[in-house]
């Protein structure tokens, strides 16, 4: 079996996709915050430039304090950003907008509003339709995410998977022309994580909203995108781009097809490039030494992609 | 070849028993709900009869310690005497004015004083100085300021119940989750609605404690400003009683003023549970 030979198509600049009727347009995004602790501005986020076509679902991965969420921050719009210049639809992003919506990393919920309460929050705050739309709108929205019967329960009477069902019908409610997801499962456990996920796509797949998604988890990057972003240590920038060219719609089984587990293998050495790099050791590749491939890894322990909710 | 197959039917699932015969672990008993109030009564109860049966023995001359059945007498009297009235009217003006004053000023203030740092900055050396100096202290101050009537009391019971308003509810706006604020927004929220939605119910908790803490502190100030200077009222009655050792009025005066605090923190506690049905075990 050929591993990480190359064979597979990477895009080094990130932009040569999208064109001219690219959704979202970062081009050399730098993103500067003041650390009060060390009384300076920090660089987190250093002339990233990518494109985004619409319905595509990109995924960002990179090494931990990348800056990865902070430049979806800056889409999102509640960051500004201090280089470049970062367009939705031609139109430059200031801030926060209807045509955005973010699924947070913590559920985020209002902990005194029922279910139906917050999915309608959004809605609400953007005053859109009326009243009865917008229970209409949530009610619709708690069937897609499968969280029927549920509507009059509080947040803390719900599972952390649950809640971010929830969290994910809040933004969807907006109906918003980008989605945004800031790791949404990572505060998961194993298994529901591997639930959501393929609920995640088939929830995608029947929006076919524009999607952005952060994670650090590789597998997850790869089963959820067309194309994967890799990120460089901080202050990030874009490093690599693979298309993931794995048919749709996916079972979680392709986890374990051996086109996933070489994209998965390619993304992780990019990766540890960079975080061999951050240490200012030689990359592996001199010292002879060499990351055991994903392969490799579940030739030796056979449960290490379980069977967990592979159906 | 002849394969046997015996298909086996998948058994029967076992039933459930018909209700357990034995108390479920958790579950509560009949009288569950009022454990805490019966179990609070009888041993008020057990005190007060022990506290009789002293009393009756004269086990302590009735000057120092009056039983329950002569505290009970001077209430009898106090009432028939009709002076019990102007009193509580007077007692309960001060009170009422104050605590509710206080409120009014102490919640918008508190909150602002929350949200804003800059205002924080410049308000908290006040805030700071009158929460740590004992307020009643200030009570002589007030009386030359707003005469012996009803106004010195309300000023006192103000000043004695705004702080524990201001630092609490500023706490509160403080103490937010972050990620709420962020996602609301994150949806467009504007600063009204973010205030609406997410600042006030979520300082509600907070909120409270700072109302219930404000009400000690506002009892307080009736009492002492009363004592200090006053023309009617429960507190003025209790040194006048103390003053000519009619030790079971003075048991009156304390019964009145417990009572109200007991309501009052009981109508705080309601509102709170109103509030709080979100919680998963309100307690």
């Amino acid at each position: 079996m050929a591993i990480g030979n190359g064979k597979l198509p990477v895009d080094h600049s990130g932009r040569m996709y999208g064109g001219p009727n690219a959704k979202l347009r970062a081009t050399e995004v730098s993103i500067h915050y003041w650390i009060e602790r060390s009384a300076r501005p920090f660089l987190a986020v250093n002339g990233a430039s990518l494109e985004i076509r619409p319905a595509e679902f990109v995924s960002i991965v990179g090494p931990s304090g990348c800056g990865k969420t902070t430049f979806l921050n800056a889409v999102d719009g509640l960051l500004p950003i201090s280089g470049g210049s970062l367009e939705l639809n031609g139109q430059p992003i200031v801030r926060p907008g209807p045509d955005r919506a973010m699924v947070f990393q913590q559920p985020s919920l209002l902990p005194w509003r029922t279910v139906l309460g917050n999915v309608i929050y959004g809605l609400e705050l953007q005053r859109r339709i009326s009243g009865r739309e917008r229970q209409e709108r949530a009610r619709e929205l708690i069937r897609l995410v499968g969280l029927t019967g549920f509507e009059q329960a509080f947040p803390t009477e719900l599972s952390g998977g649950m809640q971010q069902r929830v969290n994910l019908a809040r933004a969807l409610a907006t109906d918003p022309e980008m989605l945004l997801l800031d790791e949404p499962f990572a505060a998961l456990d194993a298994q529901t994580r591997e639930f959501m996920q393929r609920e995640l796509l088939r929830i995608w797949g029947e929006t076919r909203k524009t999607a952005l998604f952060i994670t650090h988890d590789i597998k997850e990057a790869v089963y959820l995108a067309d194309r994967v972003v890799v990120f460089t240590r901080r202050p990030g920038r874009v490093k690599s781009c693979v298309d993931i060219d794995l048919p749709r719609p996916r079972e979680l089984n392709i986890k374990r097809d051996p086109r996933f587990l070489e994209y998965e293998d390619q993304i992780w050495n990019s990766i540890e490039e960079e975080v061999r790099g951050a240490d200012d050791r030689p990359p592996a590749s001199d010292r002879g030494g060499r990351r055991p491939s994903a392969l490799e890894d579940k030739a030796r322990d056979p449960d290490a992609y379980g069977d967990t909710g592979v159906v | 070849m002849a394969f046997s197959v015996t298909a086996r039917r998948p058994t029967q699932a076992p039933r459930a028993p018909e209700g357990p015969a034995a108390r479920i672990p958790g579950q509560p008993g009949p009288l569950a709900r009022y454990e805490g109030l019966l179990v609070g009564a009888a041993s008020v109860l057990v005190f007060v009869a022990v506290w009789q049966v002293a009393a009756f023995r004269r086990v302590v001359p009735e000057l120092f310690l009056p039983g329950p059945l002569d505290i009970s007498n001077a209430f009898v009297a106090y009432v028939a005497k009709g002076s019990i009235w102007p009193d509580m009217w007077v007692s309960g003006q001060e009170l009422i004015y104050g605590f509710g004053l206080s409120i009014i000023i102490g919640l918008p203030l508190g909150m602002l004083m929350g949200w804003y740092k800059r205002l924080n900055e410049a308000l908290d050396p006040f805030v700071t100085f009158f929460y740590s100096i004992p307020r009643v202290a200030l009570t002589p101050l007030l009386i030359i300021w707003f005469g012996i009537g009803i106004n010195s009391k309300i000023a006192v019971v103000f000043l004695g119940a705004i702080f524990a308003i201001v630092i609490n509810t500023a706490a509160g706006v403080r103490n937010l989750d972050p990620a709420l604020i962020k996602a609301a927004r994150s949806f467009g929220a504007n600063d009204a609605q973010l205030f609406r939605t997410v600042v006030l119910p979520g300082s509600v908790p907070f909120i409270l404690t700072g109302l219930r803490l404000g009400l000690g502190h506002a009892l307080t100030g009736v009492v002492v400003g009363e004592l200090v200077a006053a023309q009617l009222g429960v507190g003025l009655m209790m040194a006048t009683a103390g003053a000519t050792f009619q030790t079971s009025k003075v048991f009156v005066g304390l019964v009145i003023f417990a009572t109200t605090g007991v309501v009052m923190t009981n109508i705080l506690s309601r509102i709170e549970q109103r509030f709080q049905t979100w919680k998963p075990n309100p307690t």
